[in-house]
């Protein structure tokens, strides 16, 4: 048993106590020491990688209790492709923070890696109420990031934020424990093969909290009709944790990804693929009503959030498509669509302070300095989001077509998915011309253009990284076919997790003892 | 006693959707938690109801007590308690932030 899986949770939960208590210490040294933490956890993500990738699915059974009985880590390909996608967007995110950002409030710091600990943690786990835990730490820390800072706007989002999502983490809790009392447990594969196995009585309960289930990860994704906190939250709060909070909606399309193939599965029996009945059609017209929003919104913060929720839409379409070549495309686009809203977030925040008070609302006025710059970045991340090629995010929707093609739905999913990116198209082309052509006056900029490249750096990187999605494309291409393939045979997880079949036989049969009782 | 225990978890729930649904912080920061109280409740019963009975497997024993429902309920207080403590401050922010107490900020309602 290799104790390398639960590094990424512990480095960033020891790195945010450390921080807690340098809190005497200069800032510099905190910054230093917050980076480290975070360029630690790009580099155990890099390592973990060709580990998982050669097929082998990796455990950490937490003080060596025995799955199903003790709590169990997991690491296959997805949650070490999760894990690499959010280290590298955190990275760029502080970096970005670090220019003074983090001084306008408390703790952003210990704040920062708690958020890291939550998520890393919640990929990670291999346990539904584990995975309640680290939804709770993950929330608890972006409520903190989210009003970091301070403002009237900020507060009143962040008070909907809060209050939808402990309204969110009441209904997980009913769900798991809807679970528990069918099935007897709460390990995740352990579940899957009692699912696999149940009695036509107990199928209506465990379908109740399979979909209350999909109601929260829906919740946490921003599908439609649960998308409304998303614009005002990610509108209003700072720039680094915007970015951040772009891998936050993808942690509920991972959960959904893997409520779908682990626990309704094709291995479900009765149960099995019941999700996509709801999945197709809600995450067609999320992808929908994100660009309409994009198109309506009125400053270029809240069209970024918009565009968020489009591309949870886009992500859930290929995720619903339910044949591996869809998943693939899913989990290829699924970083290319974290790191472009992360680099656009980090680029209007630029933009918005060289406006003065006109800020980021779409009104002619200041002629930019670093136009030109600026301008170029915003028309390369307009390309990316768009998805016009060569960039990543053309190959993400051609994969995601060419999945579609022998779905019974293919007209409506190329119909939606082509005119989705015509009003996208539209949006950028609208905000772009609003904010960089339409500019009369000539003011001296509201903050002095010192330090550009460092400012800029962290946008240019992110762009890099959606560069390399297409350029090391057959080898990005390659390792996501081969984790939808794996994500579609999940007794390949459920024997990594249970170990042999004597081991499961036993599991199973002190199990069922326990469900006779009165 | 399932009837009892199944009426007063609907009738808590109950109370938390509709406080919930209110438009002042107070009510809302309430029915957040006689919504937990619900769900901790329902937690609790989903290791079935059982009087007196030894949480741990000894042989010779036929009936006991499901002791990992105790430990859920346990973390899910725990949780629900700091997340109550943290909506009342931020409730408390806002009313400051926003000069009253309506959810959406407006004065007129």
């Amino acid at each position: 048993m290799s104790h390398l899986i639960i590094a990424p949770v512990l480095l960033p939960l020891l790195a945010g106590i450390l921080l807690l208590l340098l809190r005497p210490f200069a800032i510099e040294l905190r910054r230093l020491l917050s980076l480290l933490a975070v360029l630690g956890q790009v580099i155990l993500a890099i390592a973990l990688l060709p580990i998982v990738h050669s097929g082998e699915i990796l455990t950490y059974a937490l003080g060596n209790w025995a799955p199903p009985f003790g709590i169990v880590l997991v690491a296959d390909r997805l949650a070490v492709w999760m894990l690499l996608t959010t280290a590298l967007l955190a990275s760029f995110a502080l970096l970005y923070a670090v220019r003074g950002s983090d001084t306008r409030g408390r703790h952003f710091h210990v704040l920062f890696q708690l958020q890291l600990f939550g998520l890393n943690g919640a990929f990670l786990t291999g346990d539904l109420f584990n995975l309640f835990v680290f939804f709770e730490v993950l929330l608890l820390a972006s409520y903190g990031l989210l009003v970091h800072g301070g403002g009237r706007l900020r507060t009143r989002a962040g008070l909907h934020f809060v209050v939808i999502n402990l309204a969110g983490s009441t209904l997980f809790l009913f769900a798991a424990g809807t679970f528990y009392g069918v099935l007897g447990t709460l390990n995740m594969a352990d579940m899957a093969q009692k699912i696999a196995l149940l009695p036509l009585e107990h199928q209506g309960p465990v379908k109740t909290a399979g979909l209350l289930l999909f109601a929260v990860f829906a919740l946490k994704g921003a599908l439609l009709p649960l998308h409304l906190w998303l614009p005002a939250a990610y509108a209003n709060t700072s720039a680094a944790v915007a970015a951040l909070f772009a891998i936050m909606t993808k942690v509920g399309a991972y959960s959904i990804l893997r409520l779908e193939t682990l626990l309704f599965g094709s291995s479900a029996g009765a149960l099995a693929g019941m999700l996509n009945h709801w999945l197709l059609p809600l995450a067609l017209l999320t992808l929908l009503v994100g660009m309409l929003g994009a198109i309506a919104a009125s400053a270029l913060r809240q069209q970024i959030a918009y565009l968020v929720v489009a591309s949870v839409g886009s992500l859930l379409t290929a995720f619903a498509l339910g044949n591996s070549e869809g998943i693939a495309a899913g989990l290829y686009y699924l970083p290319h669509a974290t790191f472009a809203a992360g680099a656009f977030f980090l680029l209007a925040d630029s933009i918005a302070q060289r406006r003065g008070e006109m800020d980021d609302r779409f009104e002619a006025g200041v002629q930019l300095t670093d136009g030109r710059l600026l301008g170029g970045l915003f028309f390369l991340v307009a390309v990316l989001i768009g998805g016009l090629p060569p960039l990543s995010g053309f190959v993400g929707k051609w994969l995601t077509l060419q999945a579609s093609m022998t779905h019974p739905w293919m007209p409506w999913i190329m119909a939606v998915i082509l005119f989705g990116s015509l009003l996208g198209i539209i949006a950028l082309a609208r905000a772009g011309s609003v904010l960089f052509y339409r500019a009369e006056l000539v003011r001296p900029s509201a903050r002095r253009a010192g330090a550009l490249s460092l400012e800029v750096l962290p946008v240019i990187a992110l762009l890099l990284l959606c560069s390399a999605l297409v350029i090391r494309g057959a080898a990005v291409d390659d390792y996501t076919r081969a984790t939808a393939t794996q994500l579609l045979q999940p007794d390949v997880y459920i024997d990594a997790v249970l170990g042999s079949d004597h081991n499961r036989q036993t599991a199973l049969s002190l199990n069922s003892t326990g469900d006779t009782q009165p | 006693m399932e009837a009892l225990i199944a009426l007063v978890i609907g009738v808590l729930t109950a109370c938390g959707v509709y406080l919930t649904l209110r438009a002042r912080t107070f009510p809302v920061v309430l029915g957040l938690t006689f919504l937990s109280y619900a769900v901790n409740l329902f937690l609790f019963t989903m290791g079935r109801l059982t009087i007196g009975q030894p949480p741990v497997i000894r042989p010779g024993i036929e009936q006991y007590a499901d002791p990992l429902p105790q430990a859920l309920v346990l973390t899910a207080i725990v949780i629900s308690f700091a997340m109550t403590a943290f909506v009342i401050m931020l409730s408390l922010k806002t009313r400051a932030d926003l000069g009253n107490d309506h959810v959406d900020g407006k004065e007129d309602v």
